[in-house]
């Protein structure tokens, strides 16, 4: 039973600010990812709950207490670096129980609890060994193992398989959302990938340049991105955004992008939802799947010229050119034949968003 | 690789080892020298051209480690043969080895002066590296106010020459009871070492990934704990180069010896030469004096081996 809550946290280095007031009550048992740009203070932050940093203000409470006095060592908390930091003098075994020799528990607990986290991360057979015989892969086992072993309060992973390579990265996410599962801890996990941080968390922390932007589920975080930081930071390929101009024409209303003089017929009540913001300062978002592509002249579709095609597999991105904009659009592969022709594309409005361009804040609008 | 070498690689290869033997030889020719003049009898130390060819003998040994004078009279046959053999060794070099009243023999200063060596060159290798170790991790882990500044003062008193403070060092030394005491010297090696010590382990410590201890602090460790269950193992190899370097600096020193030491805390180096000046100097007794002096540091050197070689070889087989 572990619940963190971070309240109203500032933290500078020097003159600069990297923690700019951060509210967040992380639930128990929650695998909560902390999503952003490297550089937006993911680790400073980690670091903080971890005991390593200090901060200049706020709170953070573990448990409903405050701990930001409490050294590292007396909160604890689990952390796996994203360097795996395994003592090279010690051998995997030792590694692993280095935390719990800590403590005052007897050798023969310390051996059934580094023999039963072993089992569990299927180390068994490396524990003999020395950190610098292992792969990557298994060194970062090991040091889930190490954290793990102790049963700590909670768990706080910095990015822990952003060093392995693209293939290990997938069998190790799996495996850490394997464990989660099986061992269930309150874990905070860093990093700066939004496709680990989608597949693994309960809900996303999305941080910009140590502002918080929003925390939601990852499905939340994707279809309903609060503002523009979010919805392009979330989501490959990349949601197109456009200025946009809202009009209303004999009961039609209608979206147009980048300054084309025929806009997109969207329902009337878009006008109502978008509450006085019809006219200027609006950004349209719209992800490459809300692009529709047909090949013929459909009721509802602007023509348009395919500038660029990437075929990437399963499907192609299509590059449009609509008035002074490019959107990119999502389409079967080789729906579109080859670039420079002539096709014909909509926006679904069940799928555009509407932001602010001043605050870049989403309008929330839903059709 | 060896099997594709062209044959002028291979001339080239055996030109290099020519040249490493050549080095070799010319490095080990004194200690050569050393070793065979302590083994020498007296009448062929200093000899031209100097002797290569001669029975080994261990008299300089003997002689080094008993106090003796010189022979007024032959001894008689009686006390010749009554004589344990390293003593007939002495007689037949014309000295005889001095018996206090209960008939004991007299060692020579040597031993003493050997042990004195230890002492100090031990004590103050262990105060500069562990003091060294300490601040270099200080400097190295934490923010330090005017950090830049303060490891330059440090490094700053290694900059005058011995000679220009050795005299004011006499002085205060005089004054605050310190000369000729083992603390003394050892302060002396101590605070010379230091500053070597602190920059040397400041590089290794650097070098060791900060996470380290970070880890073994959330795992529940207090920052003592991970200092010396972390730092110092993997710091191993650079405390053992540290070690090596004080351990000879101290061993070796000379001149503050000299000035200020002369019998209860005199170090090997000021008593050897000053041998020379009694009597006939005896180069055979010297060079045994020298010889056993060369041993601790060889020893030294030789257990630490493996890490010297890591240590000097560290950082620019890393990253
Ligand atoms: N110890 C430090 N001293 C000064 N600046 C730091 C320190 N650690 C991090 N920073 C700065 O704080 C910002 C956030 O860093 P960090 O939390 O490591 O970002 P992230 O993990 O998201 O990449 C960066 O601009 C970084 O340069
Ligand atoms: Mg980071």
């Amino acid at each position: 039973m572990t619940q963190i809550e971070l309240r109203g946290v500032q933290k500078w280095f020097g003159a600069v600010q990297v923690i700019k007031d951060l509210n967040l009550t992380i639930a128990d048992n929650e695998f909560i990812v902390l999503l952003g740009q490297s550089g937006c203070g993911k680790t400073t932050t980690l670091r903080a709950v971890a005991g390593l940093e200090t901060i200049d203000e706020g709170d953070i409470l573990i448990d409903g207490k405050p701990v930001q006095h409490l050294k590292a060592s007396d909160r604890d908390i689990a952390m796996v670096f994203q360097s795996f930091s395994l003592y090279p003098h010690m051998s995997v075994y030792e590694n692993i129980a280095f935390p719990l020799r800590a403590t005052r528990i007897s050798k023969a607990q310390v051996d059934a609890a580094v023999r039963e986290i072993a089992r569990v991360l299927r180390i068994t057979d490396l524990l003999a060994k020395k950190p610098s015989a292992l792969s990557g892969g298994d060194m970062q086992r090991v040091a889930i193992g190490r954290a793990l072993v102790r049963r700590p309060k909670a768990m706080l992973m910095d990015e822990p398989i952003g060093a392995l390579d693209a293939k290990l990265r997938e069998e190790m996410r799996a495996e850490i959302k394997r464990l989660h599962v099986k061992q269930g801890s309150t874990t905070i996990y860093v990093t700066h990938d939004q496709i680990e941080a989608m597949s693994l968390a309960d809900r996303i922390v999305i941080m910009h340049e140590g502002v918080l932007q929003q925390v939601g589920t990852p499905e939340e975080v994707y279809r309903q991105p609060a503002n523009l930081f979010v919805a392009q930071f979330v989501g490959s390929p990349v949601m197109n955004v456009a200025d946009t101009t809202v009009s209303e024409q004999a009961g039609q209303v209608s979206v147009a992008v980048g300054g084309a003089e025929k806009g997109f017929a969207f329902p009337g009540e878009l006008l109502a939802r978008l509450n006085g913001h019809a006219g200027g300062g609006l950004k349209l978002g719209i992800r490459p799947e809300g692009v529709l592509v047909a090949r013929e002249a459909t009721d509802g579709f602007l023509p348009v010229e395919a500038q660029i095609i990437e075929p990437l597999g399963s499907f192609d991105i299509v590059d449009l050119k609509v008035g002074g904009e490019v959107l990119r659009a999502r389409t079967k592969s080789g729906f579109v034949a080859r670039a420079g022709e002539k096709v014909f594309a909509r926006v679904d409005p069940a799928q555009a968003h509407f932001f602010d361009t001043a605050s870049g804040k989403s309008l929330g609008v839903a059709l | 690789m060896a099997a594709v070498q062209t044959s002028g690689e291979r001339a080239l290869n055996r030109l290099a080892i020519v040249a490493v033997l050549v080095i070799t030889m010319i490095f080990l020719a004194p200690i050569y020298w050393i070793v065979a003049t302590s083994f020498k009898p007296r009448n062929l130390a200093t000899t031209i051209p100097p002797t290569v060819v001669f029975t080994p003998e261990i008299s300089p040994f003997v002689k080094l480690m008993t106090k003796r004078s010189q022979l007024r009279e032959q001894p008689t046959p009686e006390e010749y043969a009554a004589a344990p053999w390293w003593e007939r060794m002495v007689f037949d070099g014309g000295e005889k080895v001095v018996r206090d009243g209960k008939d004991q023999v007299q060692w020579s200063a040597y031993p003493s002066r050997f042990l004195n060596s230890l002492i100090i060159a031990v004590t103050s290798t262990v105060l500069a590296v562990g003091m060294g170790t300490f601040t270099a991790y200080g400097f190295s882990r934490f923010k330090v106010k005017g950090e830049g500044d303060l490891l330059f003062f440090i490094l700053s008193t290694r900059m005058l020459p011995p000679v220009v403070v050795a005299i004011p060092m006499f002085l205060m030394y005089r004054i605050v009871g310190l000369t000729d005491t083992h603390i003394g010297l050892i302060i002396l090696y101590t605070a010379f070492n230091l500053s070597f010590s602190v920059w040397l382990m400041k590089g290794f410590i650097d070098e060791i990934p900060k996470e380290y201890e970070e880890a073994a602090l959330v795992d529940g460790y207090t920052r003592m704990q991970a200092f010396f269950k972390i730092v110092l193992p993997e710091a191993a190899t650079g405390i053992a180069a540290t070690a090596v370097f004080c351990f000879i600096t101290a061993w070796n020193e000379y001149a503050f010896a000299l000035m200020m030491t002369n019998r209860r805390a005199q170090t090997a180096p000021p008593f050897i030469p000053s041998q020379v000046g009694s009597g006939l100097p005896d180069w055979t007794v010297i060079a045994a004096g020298t010889f056993l002096f060369l041993l601790p540091v060889a020893f030294f050197t030789f257990l630490l081996r493996n890490h010297l070689l890591r240590g000097m070889s560290f950082g620019a087989i890393r990253k």
